[in-house]
Parts: structure tokens; C-alpha cells; sequence
């Protein structure tokens, strides 16, 4: 094994297509397709250099035909290739959704283990950048909640490239979720911390494994993408007011580090859920749902709290958008908040 | 493209065991889902009985599902429909496990997962689906994989006249035509979608015509006949494997059932199933197999014989066999 690691800081678009081509270089049977990752190389470019590199046969502009092309990733899957197909925005989820939730999800175990689909489904989310309400979403949490999807979410170029590279040799169907803020695009403001020191080799990151990004003792703030940047720039604030933040980022959805939340919790006894999906029917009610299960092992000195997106569709004007997303000031109220309050003994 | 006899006799073979399957399911199925005093509000219970769930027969359609996969060979995919025997049975998937898939039982080919709509059988490349339209854009996806694994395999998309007024149908023939892509699509044209006349759901009479949008060749079977499928088939077969693209084909054909078994067919004129059977294909490619000599009264009862045992034994295959644990219901949700 090496022992010289090469490492540079990327950003994260730049890591997702250096796995995407180390992993086209080592198995023909991995390309790529959807709309513009050609000569455009990705609307939020996932695939920049990857025609150049490996030309068209092997990196696809598709029509504008999501379920055309989400449906002939399934059926190639089916043959032993190893499909990357875009959606360019999740948003765009609905056009093809059959494709991905009766078919690509379930036709594994439809067929009792017989068939396998080795796909990846890549797709930016997020807002924060004044697209409005068609434009702006997570939605993660509907692909998780359908079975036989995984779930990846990164937070940085680090994660991404280690999960992307989990993500094609994986031979299930993923879905990777990347949010549009944290790519390092050069037309988009973005929170640091995403673009970070990536190895030139390869390299894997097990799925189901959450990351502590800073360790704290006084709270648990829960949370994924680009809210993890949003939490630690809350936690360093925080600090300074002498309360001791602990950010957790979950990474994969599917499967879901449920022990690394516990083990937090357990030991700070405060849990903030920051989210920047839809509050009701979500990932925050999920993470709750599980201290609340294990409330005979978690000791909690006040109660759950949810931070998400609060049931209202990504609204365009800045101040509209800024409420409807959880920002730092509002990660740190909620943390304030915690603090403070005195559970009955 | 004329049929060789080897090919006449086997899609001979094939329409009669399906038609045996498909009339013994028949039979089956209704076990135990008429109660013996007809309840009021109760005349027919789906999920009883050793086959649950709902039925979509096939009888009447053989001549679309033998005329194409007779120029099939095993490494060629076919995505069928909801309506999936005739096509199963004439990909060569295994009998038994499919049998015993629609029973729910361990040794199905889903271990019971699936059902009748979902059957998988990787051997042969068959698989199919319950929503209507869904398969056309998957056999692309297969025709992709031969073209980029650069063989000649084929794909084969079967789906009804109604699902050619879905986007999925539409957008999978853009994509077919812009890639070239060795596949076929099939539609089978049997009057009804569930219900509805094909005059009030589709604009045009033939779906074939549809074909020009697209840049590909559309062409019409306007009977429902083993030998003039087979003839189309041939053509559209060749051409996909030869890498020069997809067509699209429309049969006129018949369902002899409802859309499902229980269906109370309101909605069909009376008498008319009766009146279609008086056209049934079976006896007319059994006439030309006797009027070439390939065929006698001995060799037609020995045929018959011979599918009866086939059919039966997977009937009792998937009685008999055993079912599935309960808890593997929690099973196969990711492959490991």
C-alpha cells in the first residue's frame, strides 16, 4: 500500500468528477448521462472534464426527458453497466418519479434478489440563491422514505469524493444529493468549509457512517449538506458565549448512522435537528422520532428542537427566502434556547 | 421474411401453451373468490383464493408475443406489461417459478415479492411492470447497454395501445431514434385501455403512424395473426440488430377476457369476446401447419399432450411449493 498521499483543495464539484473519472478510468462499465454534463459539464458542474476525457459515448447529453433517460439507466443497470445518470435539479424529481420510486427502487426486491440495478441518480438541491419555489428544494427525505433507495448527501469535497466513489460501486441505486451552495461555483456565494483537501488517490467512504465535525459537550446539532457549514459558523459563535456545540453530520441518509445520534445525545442531552428540507414529514422529525425512542437510554435536559424549512414552498424575493431557510442566527437562537431551559425533574 | 418450419411449428407450440396456461389461470384463479351464496356487496373477493391479487389474462394475444420472440434469442431483453404471460411464456422464462410467483411462493421467481405483474427472470432477460408505459424508456436502456457492450442483442418493448398515450412512450421513442438503439416497440392494440375504446383515448387510428414523428419506421399488423407478426417482427428485428434503429409496430389484436378476472366488462358490447374467439388465431396457423404438411391429427394431439404436462406441472409446482417465511418480507430490499 502507498504510503505518499497527494492532496490538494478542491471544491466539491471538482471532487464528485474526479471520483466520477478515477471510476470511469477503472470499470468500463461505468458513464454518465443526463442533460448538459457534456460539453457544459454539468449545470453545477458534477462533470466538468469528463467529455474530454472519456468522450461521448461514455458521458452522454440526453433530451430534456427525465423519465426517457432515468428508465434507460435502469435498464442498462439491468444488463451489468454501470450507470451515473443527472437530474439536474431534484426539483425535476416529479417528471420521472416513476422511473425512480416503482421501478429503480423496487425492482431488486420485486424480483426476490434476482436483479440487481448498480445506478447512481446525482442531483443538485438547495436555495439560497433566490431560484424561487421550483428551483430551491432539498427533498431529500422523499427518497429516503421509499425503500430500496440510498440516500448520500455530502457536506464537502472531502465526503463527496469518498461517497461518490462508494456510490458507483455500490450495487444498489443511489440517489447523491449535492447542494448547489457548497459545490465552489464560481457564480454562486457559498459558505466555507466545503472546498477542502482532497487525495488525488482513490479512496472510499462506508455509507451509514455519520462524521463529528466539531466536538462539544453541552448540545447536538444534527445535520447534513450545506447546513453543516451553517452549524459550525453557529457553534464557533456560540463558543464564544461559552456553550460548548457538538456537530454532527449524518452524510447518508439511507442507511442512517442512528448510533452516532444516540451516542451524542446521550452524551450532551440537547438536540437541535438542522435541516434545510420541509419541517413536517421529514428528516428533523425522523431524528426526533429515534431519541424519542430510545428515551429510556437518553437522559434529555430539555427538549427535541427542529430547525427546517417551516412548510412553505422556497419563496424567491431574498427576505421571503432568507426567513423560510434556516440561517446561522437562527441555528444559534435555537441553541440559546436549549440552553436556558429547565426540564421538571 | 418467411418462417421456416422449425419456426411455424414452434410458434404454434407456444400460442397453445399459452393459451392453456392463461385458460387454466383462468379456473384457478376464481378458486375460492366466489363465495357460495353470492353475499350482497360481496360477489367476488381478489385477494382470496391461491392466487391473489389481481389478473390480467392474455388469451387472444399469443399471435403478438410468438411473432416477435420467435426471432428473439436468449441474451435479447423483453419488458413486458401488466398483461405479461404470452410474452414470459414466448421469452422462455421458467414456467415453474413464474407459475409459482403468482401463487406468492418461496420458489417463485420473486420469492413471492413480485406477483403476476412483476416477474424477473434474468436468464432469459425478461422482466415486466404493473405501470403502464414504464417498460418503453427500460428497453432502451438494454438496447444502450448491447450498442455500448457491442453486441447485437436486441431489446423488445411490449405494451398496450394505451400506454402509447403516455409520456414514457414518447419520450423512450425520441430516445430510441436519436441513439439508434437496437429496440423494437410493440404495441399491442386490443381495442381497450382497461375500459376505454381506443377511439376515446388516441387521437389517431394507428399508433404505427406515430412512428413518423420520431424518424423511425412505423408499421401495422392489421390482423391478428401469428404469421403476418412474425413477418413485421422480422424486419424490425433485423434492422435493430444490424444497428440501424428502432421501429415501432401496432397489432391489432384481441382480449378475450376482461382487463382482470372479475371485471364485470360493462363497458364491452355482449356477445363480443364470444365473437373474437370465432377468429382465433390458434386454429388458423394449426390450418397452414396442416396445409404444408406439418402437421397431423397425431402429432397435433401429441403437441397438445405434451403442453398439457408442461402447463400442469407448473400449476402443481407452484401449489405444492411452500411459502415464504414471513419475515423475509424484510428481505431484498438492497441486494448485499
Amino acid at each position: 500500500m502507498s504510503t505518499t498521499t497527494t492532496t490538494r483543495r478542491l471544491t466539491m464539484a471538482q471532487a464528485i468528477s474526479e471520483a466520477t473519472a478515477q471510476e470511469m478510468a477503472r470499470d468500463p462499465r461505468v458513464f454518465v448521462m443526463g442533460e448538459d454534463v457534456g460539453k457544459y459539464g454539468g449545470i453545477f458542474s458534477a462533470t466538468t472534464g469528463l467529455l474530454d476525457q472519456f468522450g461521448p459515448e461514455r458521458v452522454m447529453d440526453t433530451p430534456i426527458s427525465e423519465t426517457g433517460f432515468m428508465g434507460a439507466a435502469l435498464g442498462a443497470a439491468a444488463e451489468g453497466l454501470r450507470p451515473i445518470s443527472e437530474l439536474m435539479f431534484v426539483d425535476f424529481f416529479g417528471v420521472c418519479f416513476d422511473q425512480i420510486y416503482n421501478h429503480i427502487a423496487k425492482n431488486h426486491y420485486m424480483s426476490g434478489g434476482a436483479c440487481k440495478y448498480p445506478l447512481v441518480i446525482t442531483t443538485g438541491i438547495g436555495g439560497g440563491y433566490n431560484d424561487a419555489a421550483q428551483h430551491s428544494q432539498c427533498l431529500y427525505s422523499i427518497f429516503a422514505h421509499v425503500p430500496g433507495l440510498k440516500v448520500v448527501v455530502p457536506s464537502n469535497a472531502y465526503d463527496a469524493k469518498g461517497l461518490m466513489t462508494s456510490a458507483i460501486r455500490d450495487d444498489n441505486p443511489v440517489v447523491f444529493l449535492y447542494h448547489k451552495g457548497i459545490m465552489g461555483l464560481s457564480w454562486m456565494s457559498y459558505f466555507e468549509g466545503s472546498t477542502n483537501e482532497v487525495p488525488e488517490e482513490q479512496y472510499t467512504i462506508p455509507f451509514g457512517q455519520a462524521r463529528v465535525v466539531r466536538e462539544g459537550s453541552d448540545v447536538t446539532i444534527v445535520t447534513l449538506s450545506q447546513m453543516v457549514q451553517k452549524s459550525v459558523l453557529a457553534a464557533e459563535k456560540l463558543a464564544e458565549e461559552g456553550i460548548s456545540a457538538e456537530v454532527l453530520d449524518l452524510r447518508t441518509l439511507v442507511p442512517l448512522d442512528r448510533a452516532a445520534v444516540l451516542k451524542s445525545v446521550k452524551r450532551t442531552g440537547r438536540l437541535l435537528v438542522a435541516d434545510e428540507d420541509y419541517l413536517s414529514y421529514g428528516l428533523s422529525g425522523e431524528i426526533a422520532a429515534l431519541v424519542a425512542e430510545n428515551i429510556d437510554t437518553v437522559r434529555l435536559k430539555a427538549p427535541v428542537r427542529r430547525l427546517a424549512v417551516p412548510d412553505v414552498p422556497i419563496p424567491f424575493s431574498r427576505p421571503l427566502e432568507n426567513f423560510a431557510i434556516p440561517q446561522v442566527e437562527n441555528i444559534v437562537a435555537s441553541v440559546r434556547g436549549l440552553m436556558t431551559f429547565k426540564l421538571d425533574q | 421474411m418467411e418462417a421456416t418450419a422449425e419456426q411455424l411449428l414452434w410458434m404454434y407450440e407456444k400460442m397453445v401453451e399459452i393459451r392453456e396456461y392463461e385458460e387454466t389461470m383462468a379456473k384457478v384463479y376464481l378458486e375460492a373468490k366466489l363465495p357460495p351464496k353470492i353475499q350482497k356487496g360481496l360477489a367476488f373477493d381478489i385477494g382470496a383464493g391461491p392466487v391473489p391479487g389481481e389478473m390480467h389474462l392474455a388469451a387472444g394475444q399469443e399471435p403478438v408475443a410468438v411473432g416477435v420472440c420467435a426471432h428473439l434469442r436468449r441474451d435479447d431483453t423483453v419488458v413486458g406489461a401488466h398483461r405479461p404471460h404470452h410474452f414470459a411464456i414466448a421469452k422462455d422464462v421458467d414456467l415453474n417459478a413464474m407459475t409459482a410467483e403468482m401463487y406468492g411462493k418461496a420458489t417463485g421467481l420473486g420469492r413471492g415479492k413480485g406477483g403476476h405483474m412483476h416477474l424477473f427472470d434474468p436468464a432469459v432477460k425478461f422482466s415486466c411492470s404493473g405501470i403502464v408505459g414504464a417498460g418503453a424508456p427500460q428497453a432502451c436502456g438494454a438496447a444502450l447497454a448491447a450498442k455500448k457492450l457491442g453486441t447485437d442483442a436486441v431489446a423488445i418493448a411490449f405494451f398496450g395501445e394505451g400506454a402509447a398515450n403516455q409520456g414514457a412512450f414518447h419520450e423512450a421513442l425520441n430516445l430510441a431514434a436519436l441513439w439508434k438503439l437496437p429496440v423494437v416497440f410493440v404495441v399491442e392494440d386490443n381495442k381497450y385501455g382497461i375500459s376505454v375504446e381506443k377511439s376515446a383515448s388516441t387521437a389517431i387510428a394507428s399508433n404505427a403512424d406515430r412512428a413518423a414523428a420520431y424518424g423511425m419506421p412505423g408499421v401495422l399488423v392489421e390482423k391478428n395473426d401469428a404469421v403476418a407478426v412474425f413477418e413485421a417482427a422480422g424486419v424490425a428485428v433485423a434492422r435493430a440488430r444490424r444497428g440501424e434503429g428502432p421501429t415501432l409496430i401496432e397489432v391489432k389484436t384481441d382480449r378475450y377476457y376482461g382487463h382482470f378476472q372479475g371485471d364485470p366488462e360493462t363497458y364491452r358490447p355482449k356477445g363480443e369476446a364470444k365473437e373474437l374467439r370465432q377468429h382465433d388465431p390458434i386454429p388458423t396457423l394449426g390450418a397452414l401447419l396442416r396445409s404444408r404438411d406439418l402437421l397431423d391429427d397425431e402429432a397435433d394431439a401429441a403437441l397438445r399432450a405434451r403442453v398439457s404436462a408442461r402447463v400442469q406441472a407448473a400449476y402443481d409446482f407452484g401449489r405444492n411449493s411452500p411459502y415464504p417465511e414471513p419475515q423475509d418480507a424484510l428481505l431484498h430490499v438492497f441486494a448485499e
